[in-house]
């Protein structure tokens, strides 16, 4: 039998719906609504980090006819924070999911892998855009960021970025067993891109090797977009692109991690 | 009438060990089917299978016509896991709404599965503060709100006080009297006698596919653990 359903599952796949794609999304939302910890945490901390950032640049000089260190980097980090959170708190989920059972529950019932997955990426999409909006009213008006561009578009940029994390945590959770594993991928697949990705040493000024590798880590896309929007007033077209080649990324990441989520355990 | 699951030649192996070696049996439709049989027989693993989430070796399930776990007949078939599978951090409600949502059924069917397991009053409470049997009702109720038609239940009255039992037993056999087939897995041999029909699991093979009044003439004991220990008894003087 093996082989000839998994040839009819192949040939004929559950087909993604809209409908349970945002049944779960609500589902993921609900989930976070009832732990008023990470709500606050994910709302409150990124601020706080960046004010502790402002706080450490804050009196030192800078060179004139450039931007602060501060609106550098905090820019940066406006992107960066989504990414980070949110690649852990899925990769978490999706272990809970799979050590609870109910991950297994789901493969029976009429929802395509690839709604599950949607419905993460959804889910924590919104709750990353809650965060960047926060994140970028704070450091405006309390730090005084100071972005040449489109605020919206650094908000749509952090969100890219938290869907980015969301399907990188998603795969990376597909390869996690244990808790302790489901941690680790953080340093693996966060850090190198975060000290590759043009932030600690502009990418131009890398040897080309670090180059090769920083120009095919996607959050180095993230980083570049958000410096466009922080230099020029009008919309570049070098952002639009960045914005593309991340969000593709993600859709990769997530197609990925569709397939790699198998239906069929031992 | 054609039965509503058939399995032929089924070999399951988890990792070098051979669990199930090559089961053939037919389900009929519109009854409880007890799966009986020690820890470790092979019950879950078979269930796993009949849901279509189980890597098999070789062998043939037939579910409702289909191969088992194919797309159409996830909406037709219902299967609850031993250990409770539903969202600690969430309401009873929230998660039958859920899986309403999942089978394409209204939150009024989500309020109704939460009646049938008698978790009305606990409804707004999250799943992660019901004691144990509580939240293997509430487990429960999330595969009953799709109304399937093939309802696969591993272990599910574990640790439910005797009232409690019967009742869910009674509500089994209204499920069944209405059409629905019930796979009912359970190591406890007083269960047995609940069922219309009995599969005797052990050690990967199936040591009887009956009824509880043929069981008990077979096993020359009007009580089912004994009449099942005769049976083993009997398989093994012939083995030897």
């Amino acid at each position: 039998m093996s082989a000839a359903s998994t040839t009819l599952e192949r040939t004929r796949p559950a087909h993604v719906s809209p409908r349970l794609t945002a049944a779960t999304a609500g589902r993921v939302l609900r989930q976070l609504r009832h732990d008023h910890r990470t709500i606050a945490m994910m709302l409150v901390l990124p601020s706080v980090l960046l004010g502790l950032l402002y706080l450490l640049w804050k009196d030192l000089p800078t060179i004139p006819g450039q931007p602060s260190i501060f609106d550098r980097v905090g820019l940066t980090m406006l992107g960066i924070f989504p990414f980070v959170v949110m690649f852990l708190v899925t990769s978490i989920a999706m272990l809970r999911e799979r050590t609870s059972g109910t991950l297994e529950r789901l493969l029976t019932t009429p929802l395509a892998r690839l709604d599950l997955l949607l419905g993460y990426g959804l889910a924590f999409g919104l709750a990353a855009a809650l965060q960047a909006l926060v994140t970028v009213g704070i450091a405006t008006t309390v730090y005084g960021l100071e972005v040449a561009g489109s605020i919206t578009l650094v908000v749509l940029i952090a969100v890219a970025d938290a869907v980015l994390g969301v399907a990188l945590g998603l795969l990376a959770s597909a390869f996690a067993r244990t808790e302790f594993q489901a941690v680790q991928f953080m340093p693996v697949i966060v850090l190198p891109q975060f000290f590759l990705c043009g932030l600690l040493v502009p990418v131009d000024q890398m040897a080309g090797w670090l180059q090769a590798i920083s120009n095919v880590l996607p959050l180095t896309y993230a980083v570049e977009a958000l410096q466009e929007v922080g230099r020029s007033a009008a919309a570049t077209g070098t952002m639009w692109t960045d914005i593309g080649i991340v969000a593709g990324a993600a859709l990769l990441a997530l197609a990925l991690a569709a397939a790699t989520l198998r239906r069929r355990t031992s | 009438m054609e039965a509503a699951v058939t399995v032929s030649g089924l070999v399951v192996d988890r990792g070098r060990r051979r669990v199930l070696h090559g089961l053939s049996f037919a389900v009929p439709p519109g009854q409880v089917t007890g799966l009986l049989g020690p820890s470790g027989s092979g019950k879950t693993t078979l269930m796993r299978a009949l849901v279509g989430v189980q890597r098999v070796r070789s062998g043939e399930v037939t579910v409702l016509g289909a191969p088992a776990g194919t797309p159409a007949l996830r909406a037709r078939v219902g299967y609850v896991t031993q250990a409770p599978s539903v969202y600690d951090d969430l309401s009873v409600r929230e998660n039958a709404r859920y899986f309403a949502a999942l089978y394409g059924m209204s939150a009024r069917e989500a309020d109704a599965a939460i009646a049938d397991v008698g978790l009305s009053d606990h409804a707004g409470q999250l799943v992660g503060d019901l004691s144990g049997g509580q939240r293997g009702r509430a487990s429960l109720a999330c595969a009953l709100v799709g109304c399937p038609e093939v309802l696969v239940l591993d272990e599910p009255t574990v640790g439910l006080d005797p009232v409690l039992r019967v009742e869910l037993w009674g509500r089994f056999h209204a499920l069944a009297e209405a059409g629905t087939t019930l796979i009912i897995s359970s190591h406890v041999m007083d269960e047995a006698g609940r069922c219309d029909r009995l599969l005797l699991l052990r050690d990967g093979e199936l040591l009887a596919d009956s009824t509880p009044a043929q069981l008990r003439t077979d096993g020359r004991s009007q009580d089912l653990e004994e009449a099942f220990l005769n049976l083993v008894r009997a398989r093994e003087e012939v083995a030897a």
